[in-house]
């Protein structure tokens, strides 16, 4: 035993690798630019500051300009607070309901379950852009809207996660043993089915955020999520796809982006230390 | 037995069937929460308001939302899909056209995405954790991880700007010849093949590494089969279920990604019809449309049921 090994998380049974330690940087840095992105930008995001349209990479504009010679770092900074920070609430609020719905769902059992299971599945089986496409021409998009839109549209897939997990812990001795009890169904809730689905759900709630950042980019590309003159990575590919004959960095940074971004979150679930993955098995 | 299965099969249409009222249900309720009046928008500021409450009941728009439901899915099912607000032409008319062109690119992408995924999921569950496999796996990771656009704004970059082989834009209705044909429809079907692909070669990976583990390939190895023989006789038949079911899973996949491609290439199809509907806020297109695609999914999610249901004779409980 070396001093050293005290220290390593591997003391508390948790394997951690390369892979997920470069994703999680990565993570920790678009989390850092979304929340002080707009101070750290070396130009405000709306200011014309090229008298070249999609300039090249040059030291005064890392990342070119775009079609109004605007600086591309800089809008991507700001950029990163709008994706990191509507999908982030949404993800938390589809999560909230989702969790505890399908908590409740399993625990209460009856026809509240099986209402709430029939309504959620036929609200999933609307393909996720097609919903976000009806829903914007109806109520217009703002970012509260875009929030909310997001979340119910991603509830339904927590919800089932949730229960289906919650449904196994319900089966076990100590529930049973809590209800004889007399427990009432918030304690239950939250005393002896959460504690033993929270590494499972904290997972599936990574891979659905993956999930909104692309379709909150989606949308945004289509026009349909947020609005100028604000704009989130899916706005600016949108609004430099004209840089594509050029082959300027304008429209593939702000994509690069999104991938590093998405990539990243994906690669890291895949690594987490089985433990707190596979509670569910 | 097969009375077991039609039962069984009828169920899930009967599923299905509801599922598709309760989504229209929400379609018809996500167009009533528009705010401002239709007939306000359509008869400008110069409307008096006698002529605003003249075509409020010449539309209907008086009546409860519940008959005006009913109305709108009474027409439906007979065909009758309304008109457009924004150009008065009828729907079933605007949308005959475009979705053929849709289906049409729908078909070649599925010609071209289902072998290719066949080969490349069961080679790679084949020579599980060989460099082979680790490249196509880790490919397919950063392929469903991305957004659509960003594939389709590759292809564009590389095939039309820096090698210049393709156009970047398509327009169906001029491809002529069988040259034409084949450049008009490259990029959508490069863009819409790496949506599909990447999902369906992870389902069939999947499906395949599953049968493999079953006890009898085991015995087969033991008894001295090749790994060709081991997959292609006792593996295969056993995944074909899940493979089949996996590839209907990976088209539904296809409505995603053709709203993007359809818009991004200007492809006259039925998604970009109702991209150019929304941005105009024409609600009964908007509507038809919605109900089409949610008929085209729902038909291949009960598909994929369907087919897993007459595979795997442990799910006729």
């Amino acid at each position: 035993m070396t001093a050293l090994s005290l220290f390593s998380p591997r003391r508390y049974g948790y394997r951690v690798n390369a892979v997920a330690v470069v994703a999680s940087m990565f993570i920790l840095f678009w989390g850092v630019m979304a929340l002080f992105g707009t101070s750290l930008a070396p130009y405000p995001p709306g200011k014309v500051v090229d008298f070249d349209f999609f300039g090249p990479i040059s030291a005064d504009f890392w990342l070119g300009s775009d079609y109004l010679g605007r600086d591309i770092f800089s809008r991507i900074l700001m950029g990163a607070s709008y994706t990191v920070g509507i999908s982030l609430g949404a993800v938390c609020l589809a999560c909230f309901t989702g969790v505890v719905l399908g908590m409740t769902a399993a625990v209460t059992g009856g026809w509240f379950d099986v209402a709430l299971s029939r309504f959620l599945d036929a609200l999933s089986s609307i393909p996720s852009k097609l919903f976000g496409l009806v829903m914007v021409a109806a109520i217009g998009s703002s970012t509260p809207v875009l929030i909310l839109l997001l979340a119910v549209i991603y509830t339904p897939g927590s919800y089932r996660f949730a229960r289906a997990l919650a449904v196994n812990i319900n089966t076990m001795d100590f529930v049973t043993v809590a209800r004889a009890r007399g427990e009432g169904t918030f304690y239950l809730i939250t005393q002896e089915i959460l504690p033993n689905i929270t590494g499972p759900v904290l997972a599936d709630m990574g891979l659905r955020f993956v999930f909104i950042v692309l379709l909150l980019s989606g949308l945004s590309f289509l026009g349909l999520g947020v609005q100028p003159p604000y704009a989130d990575w899916g706005s600016l590919v949108r609004e430099n796809i004209g840089a594509l004959a050029f082959g300027a960095p304008a429209v593939i940074a702000p994509c690069i982006a999104i991938a590093s971004l998405t990539i990243s979150v994906n690669l890291l679930i895949d690594n987490l230390p089985q433990k707190i993955r596979d509670r569910s098995a | 037995m097969n009375t077991q299965i039609l039962t069984l099969v009828l169920g899930r249409l009967g599923v299905a069937f509801i599922t598709l009222l309760i989504v229209s249900f929400v379609v018809f309720g996500a167009t009533e929460m528009l705010p401002g009046d239709i007939v306000e928008i359509l008869l400008g500021q110069a409307a008096t308001p006698e002529a605003i409450a003249g075509l409020r009941s010449a539309m209907h728009l008086d009546d409860p939302s519940l008959v005006r439901y009913g109305r709108w899915i009474l027409g439906l099912l007979q065909g009758d899909l309304g008109t457009s607000y924004a150009n008065d032409l009828p729907i079933a008319e605007m949308i005959g056209d475009r979705l053929s062109n849709t289906l049409r690119l729908a078909a070649v992408t599925s010609a071209v995405a289902v072998p290719l995924a066949l080969v490349l999921g069961i080679t790679t569950a084949m020579f599980r954790g060989s460099i082979y496999d680790r490249i196509v796996t880790t490919g397919v990771v950063s392929v469903i991880s991305v957004p659509e656009f960003m594939i389709a704004t590759l292809a564009v970059l590389v095939f039309a700007v820096w090698l210049d082989w393709l156009p970047a834009l398509s327009f169906a209705n001029e491809a002529t010849s069988w040259g034409e044909m084949f450049r008009v429809f490259a990029m959508p079907v490069i863009t819409l093949c790496g949506v599909i692909t990447a999902q369906m070669i992870r389902m069939t990976r999947a499906a395949v590494i599953d049968t493999l583990k079953m006890p009898y390939v085991e015995m087969a190895l033991l008894k001295g089969a090749s790994r060709w023989r081991m997959v292609m006789r006792h593996a295969l038949p056993n995944a074909l279920g899940p493979i089949v079911n996996a590839i209907a899973l990976s088209l539904s996949y296809l409505l995603g990604g053709v709203i993007i491609v359809e818009t991004i290439f200007n492809y006259p199809g039925i998604a970009k019809l109702m991209v150019d509907a929304v941005a105009t806020r024409d609600l009964p297109l908007i509507q038809s449309c919605a109900m089409v695609f949610c008929i085209g999914y729902l038909t291949l999610i009960t598909l994929a049921d369907i087919l897993a249901i007459v595979a795997n004779p442990r799910l006729r409980k």
